[in-house]
Order: structure tokens, then sequence, then C-alpha cells
């Protein structure tokens, strides 16, 4: 079974080869088949092999050699182990049902194959990315994701703004990379591989712990993680990759893109663990990221944007788990926040398709009675973000808040305040999207009944999974370094109740006591505020004057290229002393002899004085 | 065999443009294609046995072929064209990028067919004799051979102010290659000097340079030549013009070879002759190549006019290569040489679909186009390949080629790779917004454009598996190169560090 591992990645690269060069030409049902069927064939060989596979083992499958300069011998090879396990299944299972759901959601649009053709290299560039066994295999699953979000953000090439959202999602994830690539040219230097389980030994062998070139090598690293994790200081692109179907939004945030980065700081973990200050860093930016994120998610008022922030701040939460060394927990939590976010995105998405493409909170609400079933799905969905006793994202939140606490009280405070946080968004979104008036009356879907469907048995799925996710046991024992120690019960009794008060808030102020929220609302600066925190903190406004417009600056001024102005002006010069010299061609004897006389005249004068 | 073939190229230019009087029409493109396939025919059982490992030593076994005759002995000047691994991938990609030419100017030239296509045919063949000639006085000679041409080319077939640029191509590079002939009997005079006999031919001059007083000034000749030939910044200024004007074909065989012949001169000639240039001057080799990667990569960002925009990528692009060359270490200059045939097609791939957008659309002006995507989506998504190729999306050859230069320079020098990286931000930058202005957002205008035909298309599919196959398996390329450079690199060691690959 596990001589089957290369097909994973290879199927859909291959389906979405398939359909690139049919260009359109096949059927809705044919693109579909492909589409969704070569995922699900790679999912069913994922779970095989989990089945099979012993996760105290090390698999590693090689394909090529794709190329050898020196030292530098990068295969294009596998690796599997128990956390590349879990990245393929995560990515294979919901990837396979996001695709499911997106058959029926994107039927009437009629660059159908297209759509499946990005979509399914999206997901062939996530796998190979977690099964990379060397850096450079891995850079191209990285850059391929890269690739990918753009294709999908700028899906709807139409509209401008969303060939800038996608664009600016490439370019800041590439300034990511980029930073990534100089940490890849410093390890090579340093330690003579890229093979990342030779580097991991070869690194913790041969440097000190605390030494300046592992900090540097791992905080290169980092840059590269927040780029698609969309952490702190690049995260600004994750808001605006909602230009994208819906779907696609799915997949970005649930199974590929921005788990990537937490992958690799797991996957390097030998590294970062050799380096306080990296960790530090680590922690550090994860936990501004969770708060100013989940800010941001209070006063949102497009229901994917919330979403999008909730993500942002979920992923704060992983990199804070990275931060202070609880790698399994950090792992788990990507898992289970893939299923309920997934889950939560695929319920926005069949809100919004009811809605005519609404997407403002302010349009809806009331939906509980008209759209019971994904009323439901949504409350699994929230439930499990905010964190609520029992959940999956109980059992997943939890032991990082146990861990911060161990840290460092201040990161396990803020933490704790961030879950409030998140109890308070979540349950925001339910109180004004499902109860309350209705605003906007939700129609029937125009699909075919086989097709319409595939919507409800995806969410259906990804919602048990969702419930059932705590009970998962992931194989990282033998991988990731695992913890230990007990923080006192009533720090566990806080981590338990928190979510519940700010949901319990939330009910107070958004359906029972409205007249709360008014006086809240007209607190002095609170307006300012809130367009603070609806703005992202501002990072777009800051980026725009720190980069965007003195590079544009640069670009316009210099648009003839001043390195040009030396020849034109030879140019013009030439052309100058030539005008110059026409006037003397008069044709007139006279002045030919004068000129003659008087040139004469000087030589004489010149030669007698001299 | 060589010799046979630059006969070959040379007769068929010759035959293009008597086939002008036979058949007007289709005549001289037609001869134009044999003569290509003809050539590309002489070199494939040379390229398959090397692809053997069976070498026809003639030297040692770098050198595949080797071929020398007397030609003005009073001065010691001989027809001496030898080809290793190296100048076997340019010259295949000069073929084979000239069959793409042909194709490229299949419909678009109407106008005096016969000596366009004996321009054509015959700048390819100085480009050959360049690439293959091992006396300096023969290089220079095909190096003159191969300017002439484009000027006409880019002055009778460009567009609309094709005098102006063709006559600033010609100054530029004229006057560098000036500079170049005078460093040339410089070293000559040297020989003589120093043995009694001139002598142009590499191996006699080997070295020689470093060991004369005026050492400096003579490799300033040979080095501007080049900057000029590859752009570098400052010097590239006569390449955006040239690029815009030119026809397809002129903008194809400039960007795709003519500006290799710069790299490949640098590689083959400069630091051979002079190796201690390579330790003192390698600190501005560096800094011109990083120059021009941000300002080539900033200056096509700001262009209107697509083939403006590419010609700027190109300069950006050819900053990794002289980054690479003077790195000087097995990794760099294998990306040096990888670049300059992934650059070879992706460029070349990107003017050919700028050309074909200005045969339909009649303008070149970015600001006048958008919304492309629906009406011609196969030449959309191919425009998307090569964009993303020119960015460096792994996978793809031109990937591999700034990976090795990078991690070779980084051994070398953090501070310039760490600035040349930001150039993969800004290649970022100008190809999405290509993209954006050509296909994406509202139609502006109602044109009805017609797609990529069958001529069209079979050339692109070339171009996107050689660099497919670049970029996944470049290992046969690389292997080729090996002795190749390994020989280079032995010889200048003046620091032990400099040997990279093996770091302790």
């Amino acid at each position: 079974m596990l001589s089957l591992l290369w097909l994973i990645p290879t199927l859909p690269m291959l389906s979405s080869l398939l359909l690139m060069l049919g260009a359109g030409r096949f059927t809705r049902h044919t693109s579909a088949l492909l589409g969704v069927g070569s995922v699900g064939l790679s999912a069913l060989i994922a779970f095989a092999i989990a089945l099979s596979f012993d996760t105290t083992t090390v698999y590693q499958h090689t394909l090529w050699q794709w190329f050898s300069v020196g030292a530098l011998t990068p295969n294009i090879a596998f690796y599997l182990d128990g956390l590349s396990l879990v990245m393929m299944l995560v990515v294979t299972g919901v990837g396979f049902l996001i695709h499911l759901y997106a058959s029926g959601y994107m039927y009437n649009d009629p660059d159908y194959s297209r759509f499946f053709a990005s979509m399914n290299l999206f997901l062939a560039a996530m796998l190979i990315l977690v099964l990379a066994d060397n850096l450079v295999l891995l850079y191209l699953g990285w850059e391929g994701v890269g690739l990918c979000s753009y294709l999908l953000i700028g899906f709807w090439y139409k509209d401008p703004a969303n060939g800038q959202a996608a664009r600016k999602a490439f370019v800041m994830t590439r300034v990511g990379d980029t930073a990534m690539a100089i940490g890849l040219f410093l390890l090579f230097r340093e330690l003579g591989t890229l093979n990342i389980a030779e580097l991991m030994t070869a690194a913790s062998t041969r440097w000190p712990e605390g030494s300046p070139t592992a900090t540097l090598a791992a905080l290169l690293l980092l840059g590269g993680a927040v780029g698609k994790s969309a952490q702190l200081p690049l995260q600004s692109w994750l808001p605006d990759a909602m230009a994208g179907p819906t779907p696609v939004s799915a997949l970005i945030h649930a199974a590929t893109m921005v788990t990537a980065g937490v992958y690799l700081i797991a996957r390097h973990h030998a590294l970062f663990l050799l380096s306080p200050l990296a960790m530090d860093s680590v922690a550090l930016v994860g936990l501004i990221t969770l708060l100013i994120a989940g800010f941001s998610a209070l006063v949102q008022t497009d229901i994917k944007r919330i979403l999008a922030y909730s993500t942002m701040s979920q992923i704060g939460y992983m990199f804070l788990a990275l931060g202070v060394g609880a790698w399994s927990a950090a792992i788990f939590h990507l898992v289970i926040h893939a299923l309920f976010k997934a889950l939560l995105f695929l319920s926005a998405g069949s809100i919004i398709l009811a809605l005519q493409h609404k997407q403002e909170i302010s349009e809806m609400g009331g939906l509980s009675r008209h759209m019971p079933f994904i009323f439901g799905c949504f409350l699994i969905g929230s439930a499990c973000l905010a964190a609520l006793p029992f959940t999956s994202g109980y059992f997943s939140k939890e032991p990082i808040l146990i861990q911060a606490w161990l840290q460092s009280p201040m990161l396990w405070f803020g933490g704790l305040l961030g879950a409030l946080i998140t109890a308070l968004y979540s349950f925001r979104l339910i109180f004004v999207v499902f109860f309350g008036p209705l605003h906007t009356e939700p129609s029937g879907l125009k699909l075919p009944a086989v097709v319409a469907l595939r919507m409800p048995l995806a969410l259906s799925i990804l919602a048990l999974l969702s419930l059932l996710g705590g009970f998962l046991d992931l194989p990282l024992a033998t991988v990731l370094p695992t913890t230990s120690g007990h923080p006192p019960l009533l720090i566990e009794a806080i981590n338990t109740l928190v979510p519940l008060f700010g949901v319990l808030a939330c009910y107070s102020l958004y359906h029972r006591n409205p007249a709360l929220r008014q006086r809240l609302i007209q607190l002095p600066g609170s307006q300012a505020l809130r367009r603070f925190w609806l703005n992202g903190w501002g990072a777009d406004h800051l980026y725009d004057l720190l980069f965007r417009r003195p590079f544009l600056w640069m670009a316009r001024i210099n648009q003839a290229d001043i390195a040009d102005s030396l020849s034109r002006g030879i140019t013009q010069l030439s052309r100058y002393s030539h005008l110059l010299l026409v006037e003397v061609q008069s044709g007139q004897i006279r002045w030919y002899a004068s000129i003659m006389a008087i040139g004469v005249a000087f030589f004489i004068g010149l030669g007698v004085l001299t | 065999m060589l010799t046979l073939l630059l006969i070959v190229l040379f007769t068929g230019a010759a035959l293009a443009w008597c086939a002008q009087y036979w058949r007007p029409h289709d005549g001289p493109r037609a001869v134009a294609l044999m003569t290509l396939i003809t050539a590309l025919l002489l070199m494939l059982p040379l390229a398959a046995n090397t692809a053997n490992g069976a070498f026809i030593a003639a030297l040692d076994e770098t050198w595949l072929v080797l071929e020398q005759t007397p030609w003005i002995p009073r001065f010691g000047i001989q027809w001496l064209v030898a080809i290793d691994g190296m100048s076997l991938l340019l010259i295949l990609l000069t073929l084979v990028l000239g069959l793409i030419a042909v194709a490229a100017s299949w419909r678009e030239i109407e106008q005096r067919q016969g000596f366009f296509y004996f321009n054509l045919l015959g700048c390819l063949a100085g480009v050959v004799g360049v690439f293959s000639a091992l006396d300096l006085f023969l290089f220079f000679f095909f190096w003159e051979v191969m300017l002439i041409p484009v000027y006409f080319l880019i002055a009778i077939w460009g567009h609309e102010a094709r005098h102006y640029a063709a006559l600033k191509f010609f100054i530029f590079t004229q006057a560098s290659s000036l500079l170049m002939l005078i460093s040339i009997l410089g070293l000559a005079y040297l020989h003589q000097q120093e043995n009694g006999f001139y002598s142009f031919s590499y191996f006699e001059l080997l070295g020689s340079g470093s060991r004369s007083p005026h050492h400096f000034w003579l490799m300033l000749g040979f080095f501007i030549a080049f900057m000029v030939k590859l752009p570098a910044f400052p010097f590239h200024t006569w390449l955006p013009d040239a690029h815009t004007q030119a026809p397809t074909a002129g903008s194809i065989i400039l960007a795709g070879v003519l500006l290799k012949t710069g790299a490949y001169g640098l590689i083959r000639f400069l630091i051979p002759l002079f190796p201690d240039s390579q330790v003192s001057f390698a600190p501005w080799g560096m800094a011109i190549g990083v120059a021009g990667i941000l300002y080539g990569a900033i200056l096509a960002f700001a262009q209107y006019d697509l083939k403006r925009l590419i010609a700027y990528t190109s300069i950006s692009h050819m900053g990794f290569i002289l980054l690479g060359v003077y790195a000087w270490n097995a990794l760099a200059l294998q990306g040096a040489v990888m670049q300059m045939l992934t650059h070879g097609f992706s460029a070349a791939a990107l003017f050919m679909i700028a050309g074909a957008i200005q045969h339909r659309i009649h303008t070149r002006d970015m600001r006048a186009m958008g919304g492309l995507w629906p009406q011609v989506p196969r030449m959309a998504a191919i425009s998307l390949f090569f964009v993303m190729a020119s960015l460096g999306i792994p996978g793809l050859g031109n990937f591999i080629a700034e990976f090795l230069v990078l991690t070779g320079s980084f051994q070398v020098s953090r501070t310039a790779t760490v600035l040349a990286a930001g150039g993969l931000v800004g290649a970022a930058i100008y190809s999405l917004i290509m993209i954006q202005k050509v296909f994406h957002g509202q139609a502006s205008t109602s044109h009805t454009l017609a797609d990529f035909d069958r001529r069209e298309l079979s050339s692109m599919t070339v171009m996107m598996l050689a660099l497919l196959a670049l970029g996944l398996y470049p290992q046969p390329v690389i292997n080729l190169l090996q002795p190749v450079l390994d020989e280079l690199l032995l010889l200048n060691t003046p620091l032990p560090m400099r040997i990279v690959g093996v770091t302790p």
C-alpha cells in the first residue's frame, strides 16, 4: 500500500493537467468526475495508507533525482512519518469534502473546468509541500500553493478588485517566500544539505543551543511561515482573499495554504528548539496576531471576512502553541480547525448562495427558521470555534492554553482573552445571522437534484467530524517532542468557563438586551476604534504608506529610465551642434571670405603674440 | 562538421534571398525553414552522442569537436572553431529559437521577404559562429556578423520609431565592440612581446591578460562589450528601444539568443583570459548584476508598452547571470548557464505573445488592452505559463537557474544575494500586473480576436515542454555543462575557499 504514496499528489496533478488541456471542452459531468474523483481517490489511498502505516517508522520514496550540482542534490522524493501522515489526511480528506461541495456550488459557473483545474493543482501543491523530503521540493509545493491561491482568488477575473486581491496575496506571501529562500541558502551554506531529516540531525549536532546562525535560519523560516499563514506582519492579504469563490476560501483556510506555515515550523522543530529567541518570536507573533485578528473579527460586517479574521486568529493559537513548545497541540488544533472552519465556510457558502450572493450580515437575520440544516451546521462550527466544553475545539484549544500557562502567565492571559473574543465574535455571527427579523428571503437553488445533494452531504460529514474530532488520537508522539506538566485546577476551570461567559455576553448583547449594545456603541471613541478594527488595525494603510507608494513613486518618476539620459544627452548635443554648424554653411561667398579673414587674422595674431 | 554547419547557415541565408526572385510569397520562408531543420539535423548526432557519454575527444574530454585551419598565418589568425557542452547547448538553443522566429514571421513579414530571411539566417549564423569560435579574431568577426543583420531587421521591418531604435542599437553595440577589438589586439600584441609571434588563439592566450601591465584596461574593453550586449545596468538602454521596435522575430532572436552572447563572452573569454579580474573585479560585477536585477524589475513595472515591459524583465533576469558569473563557483555558474537557456525560451515566448497581440489589435499599449481572456483563452493560459516561468515558479526551468545562482552567490556574498532575492518579489509584481492589464478585467474594446492557431500553438508547445523539462529534470544539461565548468573553475582557483559545493 505504501508504494502507492506517490499517487496521492500525482492524481490531482494529472487531473488538473487533463482539465487544463481539455480547455473547457469537457462537460460539467466529466469535469466534476475528474476534479472530485481524483481527489477522492487520493483520499482513499491516503486513508488506506493510514490504516497500514506503522507510525513509529518512516517511509521514504524517491521518484527521481531532481538535480545534482556539487553537494546540492535534491530529489523528487516523498517522506512519510506521523506528522506528514496527519497533514496528508487533512489535506486529502477535508480537500475532498470541499471539492464535493464545490461541484454543486460552482455548478452554474461557465468556467467550471478551469475552477477544478486550479483546485486540483492547489491540492497537489499542498500535498507535495507536506510530503516533501527536502526543502527544495517543499519550496516547490510552497510556491505552487501561492500560485494556485493567486489563480483562485482572482478566479472571477472580470472584476479588477478580485485581481487586486489575488495579486496582493501572491506578492505578500512571496515576500515571506523570499525570506524563506534566503533561509534555505543559509542552511545549505552552513550545513551542506537541504534534506530535511539530515538537516535537522546536522543542526542539532553541529549548532549549540542559542547559536546565532540557528536563530537566523529559524527566523528566516518563520518569515516564510508568517507569509503563508497570514500572521503578523504579513497578515493583511487574507481578508482580501475572500474575493474568490467560497469553496476556495474554505480550501485556503482549512485544508491548504494557511496551515503550511504551522507545518513548516513543526517540521523544523529541532531547529527552532535550538533558538529560544526564535521560539519566543513564534509565540509572540501568534499571540499578537490572535488578539488583533480577534478584535477585527468582532466588528466586521461581511460574513466571509469575519471567518477570515477568525482563521487568522486561530492560526495565531497554533503559532502560540508552537512557540511554547506544545507541538502536538498545535497540529491537533490545526486538524480540528480544518474540520470546523471548512464546515463554517461551506455553510456560509450555502447562505450566500441562498441569498443571491449577499455577504453583509446586516442583510441576513432570522435564517434559523428558513435554513434549519445550515443553522445546525453553523452552530456546531461556531461552538467548536468558540471552544465550548466537549466540542472538538475545546479539546484542541485547552492543551494550548495549559502549555502557555506553564510557559508564562502573560501568554496564557493573552490566549484567554483571545478565547473570550472568539466566543464573542462567533456567537455574534450566530445571533445576527440566524435570529432576529428576516431581512432577505432565501431562495431555492437552481440545481439538478443529484448535484444539489452533494452540498448537504459534504456538510453533514464535516459536522459529524467536527463534533467527534476531539476524540482523535494523532500519531505524533514519535515525531514531535511531547510536553508534560499540569496547571492548577483553577486555571483549567477558567479556561473552560471563559468561552461560556463570552457566549452569555453575546446572548445578552445581541438577543436579550440590544439597548445595552446601543449604549456601548455610543461610548466616546467607540466608533473610531470600530473603524480601526474594521480596517485590520490600519495594516493596509501602513503598508501602503511604507511600501506601495514609494514603489509606485519610484516607478513613476523613472518611467523614462534615467540611465538613458546619457545617450539621449549625446544625441541632443550632436543635434544642437549640427544645427549650429548648419548655420555656418550659408552658401554666401562674402560670409565664407570674412570668416576666413577673421581666422587668418586670429592665427597670425596668435603666432605674433606667443 | 561545425564548419559545415556554418556553411549551411550562410548558404541558406544567400539562398533565401535568391528565393525571393523565384517565389516571392513563400520561397524565402520555406528556404529558411529547411535550412534550420538541416542545421538541427546536423547537430543531432552530436547531441545524441553526447547524451550517451561518447565524447569525441579532440583536445581533451571537454571539447566535443574542434576544427582548425590557418587563416592569416602572418598574424597568427586561424579558423579555429570548437564546441564543448556549453557551446553545444547554446547552439541548439539558437537553432530552435531560429525555427520559432521563422514560425513567428510566417505571416507577419510580407514585405521584402527574401532580404528578411537573409538577415535572420545571417544573424543566426553569426551567433553560431560566436558560440563556436575560439580564435579571438574570428570571434570578433562573427560578433560583427551577427550585429549588422539585426540592424536591418529593426530598421526595415520594425515599428513606428524603428530608425531611432536601430541606430541606437547599432551605435551602442558597435562602439562597445570596438573597445573589445582594441583589447583583442592588445592581447595579441602582448603575446608577440612575450613569445615573439602573434596569436589570437584562445588556448594560447588563456590567462595571459592578467600578466599585462594594462590588464585592467584590457579587461574593461571586453567587459564593456559584454555588458552592453548582456545588457547590464547602466548600458541597457538600447534594449527597450530595440525590442519595442523590432519585428517579432527580431525580438525573439534578440532576447533569446543575442543577449546570451554577452553572458557567454563573460564565461568563455573574459574570466579565463583575465583570471585575476575574477577576484579583484567580482564585487563590482556582482554589484552591477544586483543593480540590474532591481532596476530592471522596477522599470518593468512602470511600463505601459507590453514589449518594453518584457524588455526590462530581460534586463532584470540578465542581472542574475552577471551575479552568477562573478560568484564563480560550480553552483552559480550552472545557474548562470541554465538562466541563459531558460530565459531564452521564456523571453522568446513572451515576445512572441506580445507580437501576436500586436498583430491582432495593432497596439502594444497595455492601457488599450484588458479583458482579453475570454476571447483568447489559449493565448491567455499560455501567457500565464510563461509569466509564471519568468517569475520563477518551481517546476519550470527558470526556477532552477535562479535558485542555483542565488545558492551559489550566497556562498560568496550574502549582501548581494539578499538584495538580488528582492528581485523575486519584484518579478511577482511586474509579472502579475502584466497579466492583469492584458488579460484580466473587463474588455475595454470590442475586439474580436483569433486565438492561437496551430503554427503558434506548436511553437509555444515546444518552448513550454523545454521549460518543463529543464525544470523537472535538468540533470542532462547539468551533466553536459559539468566538465566545461569544472575546467573553467580550475583555470583560476585563487582562493581555496572558492571551491564550493563541498562546504565544511
